[in-house]
């Protein structure tokens, strides 16, 4: 292990370094803890230029309820569930296929295939902008969240094939051979040997998806506007615009528009980490 | 009479043209709608994106060709320069992410009781969406009641304001990038010490490595596919910035802090004016400048999938 385990260094390092963690983590999330220290802080605080002494009172319910009650704040996280969870389910069902194809079976153009997934996966999206707001226009599903849950599918499904493909080439083959010697089917081999194993991956894969997607900002400008089809991130923009100077209203809808995929890394950290770092490790 | 019987001459029905070719059609099947959907939203719209910057189109009427004054134009456009200029910045500056991402790796590569709780907190800031991250930034370097103007005041500094300085500004951006960037990079190379041999750890010590040359030539080898990993997600990252400068700056001041992918944005389409042939054009001097990595990105994994 390196560095040195701790137990193993002189007693003052010990304490040193045991005060050192909650100081630097300190350090490290203090942005953070400002806005939250916000969010619970009564308007007449700002008012009277006390950003930062303590709160008069505490102020939290009454933020955060006029976020929930009197803003489109719930709207727009509606929105963002209902863009996030179909997108999340439609890029586990295209790309366990997709990885399966390119994992399972050898053909010639196999590599071309999984390399036009990962090159697309990398582009920048302006290369993409207008064609796709071109095409989401001409589906009729321009300002749609349909508009935008397809073209999401779609360019997520090549992470999450380079993602798939490499789990089930980790799988042992001699398993699928051994299936097809019995005369098992294809497809069953794939609905009944594949799948099973690859839960953890499809449960890694989703934890990530959701987090990108609700984090998007970029698509949603470009595909959607206004309430009834915005997300959240792009509706925390004209929260803002309503309440500018509101900081403690502004700062409550932060939290409010951040806490889901933060919740979400808390609940299922294993299998987050577990996505993001796959291939950190030979 | 007794029944005697029948030689089983099964006759084989002709096995259907599927049976048959299974093997080699299925991969197919199963590769139809996802290659299709990936086909219609992403690979033709680079190669359209590629055509559009040859015309003047204003997204509504016809669009006319206008071969390549597009890029004529954006070689005497001063916006276009400055937006090139940042793109480099946040290119090199980003990759600062990478060693500090180490750095706080190693730092809290212990077994302390409540370590797993201080790693996931580190973690954070990265799983917030850069919007927030943004509007966090934005107030931590505001100049009437900014933490860091806070601080600074402390020290006996005077206030500065970061994102209305047409110097600073870039640079308080990309700050505000590498804190999830760093958090990212961090967590892939805290897996990748956990996989690290300690076997030849021992075998350092024995020879008298310690510290840096322990790091340096036993632990960061051992890093490598972590590393590799770091450098494309942060390349890519510094490449695609647009969520943290269309919030804290919108491009300002003075348009000092657009990157490429912004300016394209803003081009095509924002209130100044929908010219999608000239955003399609700075699109594309993007795309190519993505392309080179991508392609060292490709070149690295054919090299490994060879060796397997």
């Amino acid at each position: 292990m390196f560095p040195t385990p701790i137990e193993k260094t002189p007693r003052a390092w010990q304490l040193t370094y045991q005060s050192l963690l909650p100081l630097a983590l300190l350090m490290w999330l203090l942005p953070l803890l400002a806005v939250a220290l916000f969010s619970v802080k009564p308007e007449a605080d700002f008012v009277g230029g006390g950003y930062w002494s303590i709160p008069s009172y505490f102020a939290g319910f009454e933020n955060y309820g006029r976020v929930f009650f009197d803003s489109d704040m719930p709207r727009y996280l509606m929105n963002s569930v209902l863009i996030t969870i179909p997108t999340v389910i439609g890029c586990v069902v295209l790309s366990s296929m997709t990885g399966f194809a390119l994992g399972i079976y050898k053909f010639k153009s196999n590599i071309w295939i999984f390399f036009m997934f990962v090159a697309g996966n990398f582009v920048p999206f302006q290369i993409l902008m207008v064609p796709v707001r071109d095409l989401t226009l001409d589906l009729g599903l321009y300002n749609t969240k349909t508009g935008l849950v397809l073209f999401h599918i779609a360019f997520q499904t090549g992470f999450c094939t380079l993602f798939m493909r490499n789990f089930i080439r980790a799988l042992p083959y001699p398993l699928i051979e051994a299936a097809r010697v019995e005369g098992v089917s294809e497809w069953r081999i794939f609905w009944f040997v594949v799948l099973p194993l690859m839960k953890p991956a499809m449960a890694a894969m989703s934890v990530l998806i959701f987090t990108f997607i609700w984090n998007d900002y970029f698509w949603a400008v470009v595909l959607t506007q206004g309430a009834e089809s915005q997300p959240v991130t792009a509706g925390i923009t004209s929260f803002n615009a309503q309440y500018r100077a509101a900081y403690h209203l502004m700062s409550a809808g932060s939290i409010v528009a951040a806490l889901p995929p933060v919740a979400m890394f808390f609940l299922m950290q294993k299998h987050f980490i577990a996505g993001l770092t796959l291939g950190a490790v030979k | 009479m007794s029944i005697t019987a029948m030689p089983t001459t099964e006759i084989v029905p002709a096995r259907s043209w599927y049976k048959r070719n299974e093997i080699a059609v299925t991969p197919w099947l199963f590769l139809a709608p996802g290659v299709l959907f990936f086909l219609f939203y992403v690979i033709f719209p680079i190669f359209q994106s590629f055509n559009l910057s040859l015309y003047a189109w204003d997204g509504l009427g016809e669009a006319r060709y206008v071969g390549l004054a597009n890029y004529q134009e954006l070689s005497t456009d001063r916006a276009f320069e400055t937006s090139l200029w940042n793109n480099l910045k946040w290119l090199v500056l980003y990759l600062l992410a990478i060693p500090a991402g180490l750095f706080i790796a190693l730092f809290l590569n212990q077994t302390v009781t409540g370590i797993r709780l201080y790693k996931s907190l580190f973690f954070f800031p990265f799983v917030i969406s850069q919007i927030v991250v943004g509007l966090v930034f934005t107030w931590f370097y505001d100049p009437t009641f900014g933490l860091l103007n806070v601080m600074l005041g402390w020290i006996g500094l005077g206030p500065i304001n970061v994102l209305g300085d047409p110097t600073l500004v870039t640079y308080g951006i990309i700050a505000a990038g590498l804190w999830p960037q760093t958090a990212y990079c961090m967590i892939l190379y805290l897996t990748g010490l956990n996989a690290v041999d300690p076997e030849q750890i021992e075998a350092g010590r024995l020879d008298g490595a310690k510290g840096w040359r322990m790091l340096w030539y036993i632990i960061i080898p051992q890093l490598k596919p972590a590393t590799f990993i770091a450098f494309v997600v942060t390349i890519i990252g510094a490449l695609r910035s647009f969520d943290l400068i269309s919030i804290m700056t919108n491009g300002g001041p003075f348009g000092s802090s657009r990157v490429l992918s912004f300016y394209m944005f803003e081009k095509a389409l924002s209130e100044y004016g929908f010219r999608m042939g000239y955003g399609a054009a700075i699109a594309v001097v993007l795309f190519l400048i993505m392309l080179v990595f991508i392609a060292y990105f490709l070149w690295s994994m054919f090299q490994e999938e060879r060796a397997r």
